[in-house]
């Protein structure tokens, strides 16, 4: 705390008990507003639920496939839980997110990462849905409004990243913060009912809970989260950038 | 010049009534598999995560894309004036409706949520090519319902011409928007391409030509009405014509695959070493859509004989099936490619070529739009008057050329 | 032949007059089945918490798919949650005590009328049936009210 010099010179001689509190109570308004902040240092910031979803916001995650451990799949694992998502090797399974296993195909080296809707900027899926039902929100989630998805599957034969998933049977037992159903078409909300009450997506949970600390999420607006200075100081990249999607998931180390 | 008179199919035999109840258990068979995938989802069929749009779309593709082709006899008559064909024509008309009828059934009882119908009609997302085709394929019954009507009442035989044009561009229009379902998929190696809609308008020439043929051979043979040989040697020389084209259009589309390093891998999978593909490829599309019919329909000697005529026409329905076959879930098989220059593998199959395999529900699906569309044909031709009586030599030939 | 189509075509119009008549005979005749004169049975578990519904049983009964209509695109596109007309809440409360459903049998709260008025059910296609507590409200609020000082801050 800086105090002009001059003050401090004249309260040497005696104990200014006004300063003293001013700076005793300013010291505590600061600490109780600083606290609740370092609370969330690190996670979301999210919106009371009453209010509509704004684009001042645009969220996204980060992806170093250098962290991403070998066989490790609990973001898979915490996906699956959380959104209710009975995925398996049948080719009829739903996949939200999946670990891709990657080989350089001159060198050999291997790697992987999890791949799961990028939630583009200007979104494959959403320019063909006939009814709208794929849309992306203001603050940059991709979803399927599954009130008005026919079923159609052209959505699933324009995503390049293989993001989406149909509904080949009758579900019981949703996970109620997640409708999902026969006949419509579904992928990686990010979350979205957990962003939107503050938290973050289980898969970033789930790696962070690992320890490996490979998914980063946050603001990509703010420039002072965390996703954004990274993204700002390291080299990352987006899947197939040659497309020009600007998705709202980048990744580094590979 | 004789007048043409048009009358509907009276004294229909027993074989008529046994045809239509055949075609008609194939549209209740295809009715009755659309109700139990609806109930049941789309487990029971073949498609999966991979493959998403299987036997279903192969045929109603080619209907739709055939109906838009089929109207081709009457838009030579009405649009370019070959008053040669204006007999054909609200046959032509019947047909092309009777096809996109079909077709539509068929990818509407396909959705996974077919009671949302309206809602596919009221939420449009006019950026979407679906979107676009709602329009263009209700337009494209209103259009040719009033094409036929200015045929059929002699009261509106002066705006035949303009009917007949509005009807003409709409459908390139349409076919355009169902090239364009595919060519504007940014992401999948076998289908972003300017190339697929002209390719479709092509392809919809010769698809909707043999099934004009095929079914005119079948209603004049089947009644016994007089079917000459100078009208079938013309559109049999102008399907010929057609097929070619068609040929034209797919080698430029591999051609130019070929030329770029980054699509070889997705050429090698179509032409080489795609299992059932590759064989729908080169044995289905190329050598029975293509080369064969193409000797046939080219050559006058081969093509004066009524049954080698069918062949080919059979041939090139057979072909064309195939063609979307490879072209629609073949484009799928071939996996996405996400990471250039990475070997990809994944529990959702990441690099790996996706398994498809028809089941029945589905194929039954298909062939029930196929019955649907006849059966429109079949009793649409006994209700009312789109036949000419007559297709002799004599009656058709002393027309003047245009 | 104008007098044969003539007759021809009275003897189906009287036919299917004569079917119909029959047909609302039979339904308001006291052999069919009868339903309740006063409506359907709506079964309204009154153990659960709460006295009464978030509005009145009229409003309810003539607006309630309305305010779904509305409250769904709310929730999708405008991220809002847990309001006054979320369906998590009127589940909550419509519950079946026995099993935590709204839907299973015509003791059902949903089915009870929905049975009578022969309106098909499409929410549940994709929606749980089943009862979940609402996270508590302040264990959300503190993040977010929190959060929201510290975005004033940066």
């Amino acid at each position: 705390m800086n105090q002009p010099q001059h003050e401090q010179d004249q309260a040497t001689q005696s104990v200014d008990t006004h300063r003293r509190n001013f700076i005793g109570g300013s010291a505590a308004l600061a600490g109780l507003t600083l606290a609740p902040g370092v609370v969330v240092y690190g996670l979301a910031h999210g919106k009371t639920d009453a209010e509509p979803v704004t684009n001042k916001v645009r969220w996204g995650m980060l992806i170093d496939s250098g962290k991403c451990a070998d066989g490790c799949t609990d973001c898979v694992t915490a996906c699956n839980t959380e959104n209710g998502v009975k995925s398996g090797p049948l080719e009829t399974d739903p996949h939200w997110i999946r670990k891709v296993e990657l080989k350089d195909m001159r060198t050999g080296r291997e790697q992987s990462l999890p791949v799961m809707c990028q939630h583009c900027e200007e979104p494959p899926c959403v320019d063909v849905c006939p009814t709208g039902a794929s849309f992306k929100r203001a603050d940059g989630i991709v979803l399927v409004d599954r009130h008005i998805c026919i079923g159609c599957r052209y959505c699933i034969m324009a995503c390049p990243y293989k993001a989406r998933s149909f509904v080949h049977e009758t579900l019981t037992d949703q996970n109620p913060d997640v409708p999902r159903g026969k006949g419509c078409v579904e992928s990686c909300t990010m979350c979205v009912h957990r962003v939107d009450q503050g938290q973050n997506p289980a898969c970033v949970e789930a790696c962070s809970k690992a320890g490996h600390e490979a998914i980063l999420f946050g603001d990509l607006n703010d420039p002072n989260s965390d996703i954004a200075k990274r993204i700002a100081s390291h080299a990352t990249v987006q899947l197939r950038a040659d497309l020009a999607l600007n998705q709202g998931i980048r990744y580094e180390g590979f | 010049m004789a007048s043409i008179t048009f009358s509907e199919l009276k004294d229909t035999s027993t074989r008529y009534w046994f045809l239509a109840g055949l075609i008609g258990l194939f549209a209740a068979l295809g009715l009755g598999s659309a109700y139990y995938m609806e109930h049941h989802g789309h487990i029971v069929t073949g498609m999966n995560n991979s493959v998403v749009w299987g036997m279903p779309h192969v045929f109603a593709v080619f209907l739709i894309v055939a109906a838009s082709g089929a109207l081709n006899a009457a838009s030579i008559a009405s649009v370019f004036g070959k008053m040669v064909y204006k007999p054909l024509a609200p046959l032509s008309g019947l047909l092309a409706i009777a096809l996109l009828a079909g077709g539509l059934t068929v990818l509407m009882l396909d959705l996974g949520r077919p009671d949302r119908l309206i809602i596919a009609m009221t939420y449009l997302n006019l950026k979407s090519v679906f979107a676009w085709n709602v329009v263009l394929y209700t337009g494209f019954f209103s259009f040719v319902a009033v094409y036929l009507w200015t045929m059929m009442d002699k009261t509106k035989g002066a705006y035949t011409k303009a009917a007949g044009m509005a009807a003409f561009i709409w459908r390139l229009v349409l076919t355009t928007g169902t090239g364009s379902i595919f060519g504007f998929l940014v992401a999948r190696e076998a289908y972003s391409t300017a190339l697929l809609a002209p390719m479709f308008i092509i392809l919809s020439f010769a698809y909707g030509m043999a099934l004009y043929l095929l079914v005119l051979i079948a209603i004049y043979t089947g009644s016994g009405r007089p079917l000459g040989d100078a009208i079938l040697q013309r559109l049999g020389r102008l399907l010929g014509v057609f097929v070619a084209a068609s040929l034209y259009f797919v080698f430029v589309y591999h051609l130019t695959n070929l030329y770029f390093t980054k699509q070889h891998a997705f050429e090698k999978f179509v032409l080489l070493d795609g299992g059932i593909y590759t064989t729908m490829f080169w044995i289905g599309q190329i050598i029975i859509g293509g080369v064969l019919p193409l000797i046939i329909l080219l050559n006058a000697k081969l093509r004066a004989s009524r049954t080698l005529l069918v062949t080919a026409c059979l041939m090139i329905v057979l072909g064309g099936l195939a063609q979307m076959y490879v072209t629609i879930i073949g484009g799928q098989a071939y996996p996405l490619d996400i990471f250039p220059g990475w070997k990809q593998s994944s529990a959702f199959f990441d690099g790996a070529i996706h398994h498809y395999a028809p089941s029945l529900p589905e194929t039954l699906l298909g062939l029930g739009g196929l019955a649907i569309a006849l059966m429109i044909v079949t009793l649409g031709v006994k209700v009312l008057r789109f036949l000419p009586a007559s297709l002799a030599d004599a009656e058709v030939d002393p027309h003047t050329k245009a | 032949m104008a007098r044969l189509a003539s007759n021809r075509m009275w003897k189906w119009t009287v036919g299917i007059i004569a079917v119909l008549c029959l047909s609302i005979a039979y339904a308001a005749s006291s052999t069919a089945p009868q339903a309740s004169k006063a409506g359907p049975t709506i079964v309204i578990d009154k153990a659960r918490a709460g006295e009464h519904c978030v509005e009145d049983t009229a409003f309810m009964r003539k607006n309630h798919m309305k305010l779904l209509m509305h409250q769904r695109d709310e929730t999708m596109h405008k991220g809002i949650r847990n309001g006054k007309y979320s369906l998590k809440k009127c589940i909550n409360c419509h519950a079946s005590t026995k099993d935590d459903r709204v839907v299973g049998s015509d003791e059902h709260f949903c089915q009870s009328c929905h049975t009578y008025a022969a309106v098909s059910l499409d929410c549940w296609e994709c929606h749980s049936t089943k009862a979940k507590p609402v996270q508590a409200a302040a264990a959300s609020t503190l993040p977010a009210a929190a959060a929201s000082v510290a975005g004033e801050k940066k």
